[in-house]
């Protein structure tokens, strides 16, 4: 009788990268549902253009890398990675910012470096940092959110500005806003930025109509949808605690530190708005990416929570999750090297 | 602050980290008792069932055993003996496919029941005491136990432990999913093994013995608890299920917080681990003296159509395990001896249950799907979480593909215990322990040759030392004999520096000779040769015993470099001989003198002599007394003949072809006959060469008057060796016949052929020295009667071919000498022959007056037989015989089948020639 060989162990948990890759996107779904309830259809817009760009780009690399195209493309990684840069580029920008991110993440972030596994730096945010750099105009014209409009933006209008970059009257995306909001800025954290600029404090600043909740209206509902796609992460066990808890704990600590010190925006404030919760359990936990020890990874989430902190307070960008993700992509090797875990039977610690 | 003890007491349980959940499956097959199967057809034995060394078989093939019977008699490393698990007959003994991943074939007992199961005497017991721990482990020894839970440890090594045991653990975890052998086991025979703790607890004396089993098991739990209640340093403990808690280390953490140290035993730290099934079968040892026969096997899998433990017989082939239980294999079957985590595929069904098997697991795709294809790492560090040990896997995978051994060392990949917890969470489902198992192994062996290369190396220095100092001490101790040689190739040197000094003790024999050497110098021409022959007769009887016994302590003292000397000795030699014939191409016996005084510096002298020699050897003349050095040479160790000469038949053979053209060839062959005398078993491959080289001699001499002298070293052979007899004498017939032929117009010839045939059955070994030297001179003799024509002779060497057989050459070659006779009784009236006698009779026999009788007798004899020759030439070789001028017609025809032999061995000569040459060119 012939009989097959194999190495033990001989049951797995079946659990497979491309089922981790789906239940992430899974996960988004209800942020993005907010965001486009409160951004417009635009989101889905580029949601579709992105995806498209992606598995394009990836299948183009795979063939040109020699490797077997679908069962690496199916794995799901490259779609991922589509549906985070179309969620973090403004609904109403145009198609070829998206896609200019998307081919980048793909080719040169991720599949020059080896494709999946071995790339350095996380591709969605390699991507929206040189869409941030490249286009900054673009990247910032977040129209204010759908509830403070006079008068919706039609569907139709909404597709010429992302393809054509006018309305289908004629009007650009800025006039549209100064049409539809009559000022400019984008998001409350842009907003609060500037103000503050403008030697108002915090409370004057937040005290505007755009405000109509403690983090801004819309971009807290955005924060606690992904904030519960993340806790569904948790529990399906797809990440570990370690990198959103240190992230969003060192965050709160640092922006506690500033409220009460610094005549600072709040805690919540920092935790609701902007990317914060995207980034904490969608962007910061790419495991590529990050460190993988435990304790690497608190120390990861802690340090990005804190560069976040940094940048949006002092530095010159809005937000600044992205930068932050990356900047500790590169100090992940050391991280890790230093955080190896004490091996059983391993007296001292390493 | 609660000690240790009293947390553990208060039922304090740790944790281990990772870990994972996999599904049980253990209801499969733990809802029936255990089962028992029907004898099998066979049983098969491997020697070695676990770490440690094989036994001693005590059985034969054939011999008839009982039950119970030890088999195997355990040595000293870890070993453990083996039993007969049934009454039967060993029907072979051999190497057969073991349980293994790869089925390494391992010397195997094959046992056919009988069918009766007899059990041999047991030697029950009903209490331990009066049993010290000695004969305790003993019993555990002599019974066969093995750890049966995993590797296999013999267990009377761990009950020996010289560390104070602070904790025993009973392992009753188990673990892995499917298997329920020790789940049944503790079910149905908890007091038997709660018997067999307390035998380990009185060898070992813990402060407290923990009892772990997984709470996935509440029959078994409940059972142990019942059967250990009277003993309260017993503790039954519910343990949390998870994958690997079984494993040994895990479970140590798990109930005493102890971690064993990398690299250590858990006796390190104080604890004792041993499995449930191990302490039933010490239980059975102990009390009912039952060796180790049969363990708990399940017997599990979707295509297994009953699902039960059973009592397999070690031996039984899991084929008869299978079967029995209904096995209805699928495609892609797979059997695992092992549970699914770390039990290992099985390449047939054809291997027995031995000590450590405790599962055989026949699932179907679905239950344990088989492996998909490998992906990239995404670096999720699930596996990292999964580990038991706390080791990074994905890392080590890293470095395991990139073979960083050095990384895998830092990253501890020897505390890797391949429990399987990363691969079976790895969703990129690499096979991570495969990895591991790799590196681990190429990072061993690595290890080993390192080791290795080292001890190569000490050796290597060491043995240079040693060389140095001994050349420094060699140098320093013999100055004057170093000056003298051509110091090129010290080992020669060095060489005959040491037989130098061994010859010390016999300077005096060696003095007798120079100074009888030196008389006969003095009385070169002196017309009286006696005295002088019989002096180098001695001298050279003397060196034989000399050889003899350097031989002797050659072997004893010198045995690394005796080749390399050999062959050193037989260059020298040879080109002794090559001097020596220059020597006497100059008429001048000073250098034979020099070769003669020691033999064994001929390498000194052939130094000196070798450029002359060169010019010689083109130019041979007078070698009558070349021949005699060359023999002496030759003949003085008899080992090293062959190499000798072959070195000398190669430079005869040279010479031979310069002196084909001259009258004085055939004197060649003689000391290659002589040489080949001294050693019978290289005689076939000297007499071979001979042959060759008589060919051409007779060939060159065919044209010469001389030529019957051809046969007569031929004849010497054939005696020599019976084997070789035939061809020899074939050969010498062929070229009597040729002699004949050339003789036919001579006289001379029957004068030439007496003395040899005087000689021969005198002394055999001797008869060859003397009978070249007499023909030698005969030759001479011979030459100068070259003119004359004596018809008769013509017949006989020709009657010498006809013997066909060649076994009869003995017959032919007496014939042969018989004719001489007859010859030579026709020759008598002629003036040479009294001549002719005399140098022969001067130089070769060592007892002049015992020759002279022998030599008449020989004569004798010869005569008679030349008469029967006669007859035997008139009756059987009348074709051959029917008119004197065919006989060169008939000649060719022998010489024609052989041709092909001789030109081959003349071949092999030049070859040979050429080895040396190139070989002394080297060495000079």
């Amino acid at each position: 009788m012939k009989l097959t060989m194999a190495s033990s162990p001989h049951n797995h948990s079946l659990k497979s990268v491309n089922k981790l890759m789906l239940c992430v996107m899974l996960a988004c779904i209800p942020g993005i549902l907010v965001q486009s309830y409160f951004f417009g259809i635009g989101v889905f817009i580029q949601l579709a253009l992105a995806l498209f760009t992606v598995s394009l780009a990836e299948a183009a690399m795979l063939t040109l890398r020699g490797r077997p195209v679908w069962p690496t493309l199916s794995d799901g990684s490259a779609w991922l990675t589509g549906v985070l840069i179309a969620v973090s580029v403004p609904p109403l920008a145009p198609w070829w910012v998206v896609v200019i991110g998307a081919c980048f993440a793909i080719v040169i972030v991720k599949q020059l470096y080896g494709g999946l596994g071995f790339n350095l730096f996380n591709p969605a945010m390699a991507a929206y940092v040189l869409l941030l750099i490249s286009f900054p105009v673009q990247m910032t014209a977040w129209l204010p959110i759908q509830a403070l409009l006079s008068a919706p933006l039609p569907v139709l209008d909404q597709l010429a500005l992302v393809f054509t970059e006018s309305t289908r009257s004629g009007l650009s995306l800025e006039q549209a806003r100064q049409v539809i909001d009559g000022a400019t800025g984008a998001t409350p954290l842009d907003h609060v930025k500037t103000a503050t600029g403008q030697n108002l404090t915090v409370t004057e600043a937040m005290d505007n109509s755009a405000f109509a909740h403690f983090a801004g209206e819309g971009w807290q509902w955005v924060n606690i949808a992904y904030l519960l796609g993340g806790l569904y992460l948790l529990k399906a066990k797809v990440i570990n605690w370690h990198i959103p808890v240190a992230m969003l704990a060192s965050l709160s600590i640092c922006s506690l530190f500033g409220y009460v010190l610094g005549n600072q925006a709040g805690v919540a404030f920092h935790l609701l708005s902007g990317a914060t919760m995207i980034g904490a359990f969608f962007i910061a936990t790419d495991p590529v990416s990050a460190s993988t020890t435990n304790k690497g990874r608190l120390i990861y989430g802690a340090l990005i929570g804190l560069l976040v902190y940094l940048i949006r307070q002092y530095g010159g960008y809005p937000d600044a999750v992205a930068f932050s993700v990356l900047l500790l992509n590169m100090a992940v090797p050391l991280i890790d090297y230093y955080t190896q875990p004490r091996t059983y039977g391993h007296g001292a610690k390493k | 602050m609660e000690t240790l003890l009293e947390q553990i007491e208060s039922g304090k349980l740790w944790q281990f980290p990772g870990g994972i959940h996999p599904p049980e499956q253990k209801s499969i097959s733990n809802q029936v008792s255990i089962g028992s199967l029907p004898l099998p057809e066979y049983l098969v034995l491997p020697l070695k069932q676990h770490i440690g060394a094989n036994g001693q078989l005590l059985v034969n093939k054939g011999e008839h055993v009982l039950k119970g019977q030890v088999l195997t008699q355990p040595g000293t490393n870890w070993s453990l003996p083996i039993h007969a698990p049934t009454s039967g007959t060993i029907t072979d003994i051999k190497p057969m496919p073991s349980a293994h991943p790869s089925a390494m074939p391992e010397l195997s007992i094959v046992l056919t029941p009988d069918g009766e199961d007899k059990w041999c005497d047991l030697q029950a017991r009903t209490s331990i005491d009066g049993l010290d721990n000695k004969a305790l482990i003993d019993i555990i020894h002599h019974a066969g136990i093995a750890g049966m839970g995993g590797a296999g440890f013999p267990t009377y090594v761990k009950a020996d432990s010289a560390k104070t045991i602070e904790f025993l653990v009973v392992n009753g975890v188990e673990c892995e999913p499917y298997i329920t052998a020790d789940d049944m086991l503790m079910r149905e025979h908890a007091e038997d093994i709660i018997r067999g703790i307390e035998v380990m607890i009185s060898i070992l004396s813990p402060q407290c013995t923990l009892v772990g089993i997984e709470d996935n098991k509440p029959e078994a739990l409940a059972a142990m608890k019942l059967a250990a209640q009277h003993n309260d340093k017993i503790l039954v403990r519910a343990i949390p299920t998870k994958y690997p808690s079984g494993g040994e280390k895990q479970l140590i953490k798990v109930l005493t917080s102890k971690e064993v140290p990398s690299g250590g035993i858990p006796a390190d730290v104080g604890v004792l681990v041993q499995n449930v099934g191990t302490l039933f079968a010490v239980s059975e040892a102990v009390y009912k003296g039952k060796p180790l026969i049969e363990r708990v096997v399940t017997v599990t899998g979707n295509t297994i159509q009953t699902p039960q433990n059973v009592w397999a017989l070690l031996g039984s082939e899991v084929k008869h395990l299978l079967y029995s239980q209904g096995f209805t294999p699928v495609d892609e079957q797979r059997v695992i001896m092992g549970g699914p985590m770390m039990g290992f595929t099985l390449p047939t069904v054809r291997i027995p249950v031995v000590k450590t098997t405790n599962c055989v697991l026949a699932p179907d795709n679905q239950e344990l799907a088989v492996a998909g294809q490998e992906q990239a790492c995404i670096r999720c560090s699930a596996c990292a979480d999964a580990c038991p040990q706390t080791l990074l896997p994905q890392q080590l995978q890293w470095f395991a593909k990139g073979q960083e051994y050095d990384k895998l060392e830092e990253y501890n990949l020897f505390d890797c215990i391949e429990c399987g917890a990363c691969s079976y969470v790895c969703p990129s489902e690499i096979p991570l322990v495969q990895y591991y198992r790799v590196a681990k192994a190429e990072i061993r062996e690595q290890k080993l040759e390192k080791v290795k290369a080292e001890r190569a190396k000490e050796r290597f220095e060491a043995r240079k030392v040693r060389l140095e100092k001994e050349q420094e001490e060699r140098q320093n101790r013999h100055k004057r004999p170093a000056r003298s040689a051509p110091a090129k190739d010290k080992a020669k040197v060095s060489e005959a520096l040491e037989r130098v000094k061994k010859k010390r003790p016999e300077q005096s024999a060696v003095q007798a000779a120079i100074e009888r050497a030196k008389a006969k110098k003095a009385d070169g021409d002196a017309t009286t040769l006696e005295p002088d022959n019989s002096a180098v007769a001695l001298e050279r009887a003397k060196r034989k015993e000399q050889a003899r016994k350097y031989k002797e302590e050659k072997a004893g003292t010198d045995q690394g470099s005796a080749p390399k000397d050999a062959v050193a000795a037989a260059i020298a030699r040879a080109k002794a001989k090559k001097a020596d014939k220059e020597t006497g191409k100059a008429s001048s016996e000073a250098p034979t003198e020099a070769t003669a005084d020691d033999p064994r510096k001929a390498a000194v002298a052939a130094a000196i002599a070798r450029a002359k020699a060169k010019k010689a050897a083109k130019t041979p003349s007078e070698q009558t007394e070349v021949e005699k050095p060359a023999t002496e040479v030759a003949s003085e160790d008899p080992r090293k003949a062959a190499v000798a000469a072959a070195i000398a038949r190669a430079k005869a053979k040279k010479a031979a072809k310069a002196a084909a053209e001259q009258t004085e060839e055939l004197v060649h062959e003689e000391p290659v006959t002589e040489e080949a005398q001294e050693d019978p078993r290289k005689a076939a491959v000297a007499a071979a060469i001979a042959r060759a080289k008589a060919k051409k001699a007779a060939k060159a001499a065919a044209e010469q008057a001389e030529e019957p002298i051809n046969e007569e070293p031929a004849t010497d052979e054939a005696p020599e060796d019976p084997r070789k007899a035939a061809v020899a004498a074939a050969i010498a017939r062929a070229k009597a016949k040729k002699a004949a032929k050339a003789a036919a117009e001579q006289a001379e010839e029957p004068v030439n052929e007496e003395p040899a045939t005087d000689e021969a059955p005198e002394d055999p070994r001797k008869a060859a020295v003397a009978a070249a030297i007499a023909r030698a001179k005969a030759k001479k003799a011979a030459k100068a009667v070259a003119e004359q024509a004596e018809e008769p002779v013509n017949e006989e060497p020709a009657t010498d071919e006809v013997p066909e057989d060649p076994r009869k050459a003995a017959v032919a070659a007496a014939i042969a000498r018989a004719k001489a006779k007859k010859a030579a009784k026709a020759a008598a009236e002629q003036a040479e022959e009294p001549v002719n006698e005399e140098p022969e009779t001067d130089e070769a026999p060592e007892d002049p007056r015992k020759a002279a009788v022998a030599a008449a007798i020989a004569r004798a004899k010869a005569k008679k037989a030349a008469k029967e020759a006669e007859q035997a030439r008139l009756e059987s070789a009348d074709t051959t015989e029917e008119n004197s001028t065919s006989i060169p017609e008939s000649e060719l025809n022998p010489e024609d089948k052989r041709k092909a032999a001789i030109r081959a061995a003349v071949e092999r000569a030049k070859a040979k020639k050429k080895a040396q040459e190139q070989e002394g060119n080297d060495l000079s």
